[in-house]
């Protein structure tokens, strides 16, 4: 007997393999907004590996951080590559995570039997939220300083323990030290372990059910005498190959913004975190990173602090129950234009609303603040009464797909 | 019909944001440098930074051996045009002989270090600010700034640049032409904008090769996957 043979009888692995890649079964019609699932996982080991080469460098305190991170950057052979790496990735995925969202919405990936893989992926994404904003106090920069100020006051708001909890939160009346401590733990340990366990678990109930297609339909309910389904291949080696040289591009567009635009116009690497935490010089205009400036936007577009607080929480849970809001039992919208023309107008206004968070508080952006908050929520509610009565088009029995 | 609606949808959402952003903004309008972003000029920025802006300011992550390492210059430059006199390793780092705390009283706030200030405010704010200086009698150092304003620096240039008046005029004139004098503040602000990420030369030099890498790996994968996918009909 082969030592792979003795391995085997005793591994898990081999059946795993079959279970999840060689014999998983995915729809062959596939199209570009399909990588960005894989392009995530590439993504997290890379921000895993950046994560541990900087945390090699950097020290957590009040007295340090800030120095050591230029320590990195000027001093670390290639400490450059790490930082940029960390810091681009990290805008990089809320990218993919947004394409890989907008995707589900518009094949309604959430409809049934794949609501739990929807609000796994949800809370993956609020998950991220957190490992972003923890991530970003650690370099005690000013606007560190400043964000990490505003954003844990917006716990003082919750009723009768609210000052307490933030005491906890910041570990002490204000950010210092004891904060970068508290956050580094949760960044590097915690958040991150709730982030890789969470992702297996949304890959295991996505290949429970099966993955959703453009179209919409399912690929189960018509196979070949073997149980295989018709319009389904073999994930390996066809969609490990597809995914590898999805890889590719997207590492080729990843180091094109580290090596020729790393702060990405200031987008990715804001100005504010190039100058040193500054408890006496508050910024005026602290807003937050590009891809939390939608709910920031709905938050200020409300003038009474806890009002902004509860819209802002409303929209940031409301996606949760899009299964359900959605009463049209077709899932794609290539077969529901209307629904479709919402969430064009959804999505153009999600940038509206991120460009607006991150003006200053100037009454001339409250217009734009107010109408992209109203459109916003005026989606989820419109959402059940256009799909029960929109013109749908029948889907085709089996998955178009054009050899090519 | 859905094609045209579309368009409307993107054509509105533009609209919307275009008029909001036409809106007259009030911080004052900024000047661009223009120039080539390369080695001699950083050198030249680098030089009337140590002869005209280390008295005060350190530019403290920088070290002296990025000018000979990443620029080209030799030792001996470094060592007549921007060490101290007091002279330094070419490992260490670019700091200003002025200790902080005789800066405090005379300034009244300690010069800050310029490390970061490109990143931090925009080579186009350095621009236009060392060009804004004028003379305030109402100011302790007898300065003024219009980007900056109640500064507690003095014109250090002025000797170059000249003297002038909040309202624009010519008060002194100094002795340099205007084109030149221009022409070495963008050399100190291109030598700024390098300290603020010295990366920027390896990045130039690594990311060709790799991004050529990519490209080819790119290539191969697409024909293996061409290969597998011949038989999905
Ligand atoms: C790091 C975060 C995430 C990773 C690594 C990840 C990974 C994946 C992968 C590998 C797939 C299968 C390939 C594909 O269909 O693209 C997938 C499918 C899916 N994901 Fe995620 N995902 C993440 C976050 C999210 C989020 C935030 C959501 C939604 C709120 C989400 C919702 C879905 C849905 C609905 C599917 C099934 C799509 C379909 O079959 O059409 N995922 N995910």
């Amino acid at each position: 007997m082969g030592l792979k043979e003795w391995v085997d009888k005793r591994s898990p692995l081999p059946d795993m393999w079959r279970e999840h890649m060689a014999e998983y079964y995915a729809p062959k019609n596939f199209n570009i907004f399909y990588y960005a699932g894989s392009l995530l996982l590439l993504m997290v080991a890379l921000q895993f590996l950046s994560g541990f080469l900087v945390l090699a460098h950097y020290v957590p305190s009040a007295e340090d951080a800030y120095n050591s991170v230029f320590g990195i950057m000027y001093d670390v052979k290639y400490g450059w590559l790490m930082q940029y790496m960390h810091v681009d990735g990290s805008s990089l995925i809320f990218v993919l995570l947004y394409v890989h969202m907008a995707r589900g919405m518009i094949y309604g990936s959430y409809k049934a039997p794949r609501e739990l893989v929807w609000i796994i992926g949800y809370i993956l994404y609020l998950i991220f939220m957190a490992e972003a904003f923890f991530g970003y106090v650690l370099p005690y920069s000013n606007l560190s300083y400043w964000a990490g100020t505003v954003i844990t006051s917006l716990l003082k708001s919750i009723p009768f323990i609210g000052n307490w909890v933030t005491i906890i939160a910041r570990g002490g009346p204000g950010i210092s030290g004891d904060t970068i401590g508290r956050f580094m733990a949760l960044h590097v340990t915690l958040v991150f372990i709730l982030i890789i366990g969470l992702i297996a678990v949304h890959i295991l109930y996505l290949h429970k059910v099966g993955s959703n297609n453009p179209d919409g339909i399912d690929i189960k309910e018509n196979k070949d005498s073997n149980g295989h389904p018709l319009d389904g291949i073999p994930f390996h080696p066809y969609y490990t190959v597809k995914d590898l040289s999805g890889f590719g591009v997207w590492l080729f567009i990843f180091a094109a913004v580290i090596f020729y635009a790393p702060t990405f116009h200031h987008i990715f690497l804001e100005r504010t975190m190039s100058t040193p935490a500054n408890a006496l010089k508050s910024l005026p205009d602290v807003t937050p990173p590009w891809y939390l400036s939608p709910f920031y936007a709905m938050l200020r577009s409300i003038p009474n602090k806890n009002g902004g607080i509860l819209l802002m929480l409303f929209a940031v849970l409301v996606p949760f129950l899009m299964p359900w809001l959605d009463r049209n039992p077709v899932r794609s919208t290539r077969f529901r234009p209307v629904t479709r023309i919402m969430l064009i107008i959804f999505f153009l206004n999600f940038f509206l609303l991120a460009w607006v968070g991150e003006q200053p508080p100037l009454p001339k952006y409250f217009f734009p603040e107010r109408l992209g908050s109203v459109i916003y929520v005026g989606f989820f509610l419109l959402l059940p009464i256009v799909t029960m009565f929109e013109p749908t088009r029948k889907p085709p029995a089996r998955v178009r797909y054009r050899a090519h | 019909m859905k094609k045209l609606l579309v368009i409307g949808t993107l054509v509105a959402g533009l609209g919307m944001g275009g008029m909001v952003a036409a809106e007259a903004e009030t911080a004052p309008v900024l000047m661009k440098p223009k120039y080539t972003y390369d080695a001699k000029t950083i050198i030249a920025g680098a030089k009337l930074f140590a002869m005209h802006c280390m008295v005060c300011h350190s530019v403290q992550f920088m070290r002296y051996e990025f000018l000979t390492k990443d620029l080209g210059m030799s030792k001996a430059d470094v060592h007549k045009y921007i060490m101290l006199p007091t002279g330094a390793g070419y490992k260490a780092n670019m700091v200003s002989a002025m200790p902080v705390n005789m800066a405090s009283k005379w300034f009244g706030r300690p010069p800050p270090d310029l490390s970061q200030m490109e990143r931090y405010k925009s080579q186009d704010w350095i621009y236009t600010y060392l060009l804004s200086f004028y003379q305030d009698s109402k100011r302790p150092s007898g300065w003024n700034n219009h980007v900056f304003p109640n500064v507690a620096m003095p014109d250090v240039l002025a000797p170059m640049g000249g003297t002038w008046s909040e309202k624009g005029k010519l008060l002194k004139a100094g002795n340099e032409s205007q084109q030149k004098f221009r022409k070495q503040v963008t050399d100190i602000v291109a030598f700024l904008r390098f300290v603020s990420d010295p990366s920027v030369i390896q990045r130039h030099e690594d990311g060709p090769w790799v991004l050529g890498l990519f490209a080819l790996f790119t290539v191969f994968a697409y024909l293996l996957k061409k290969a597998y996918w011949k038989d999905v009909k």
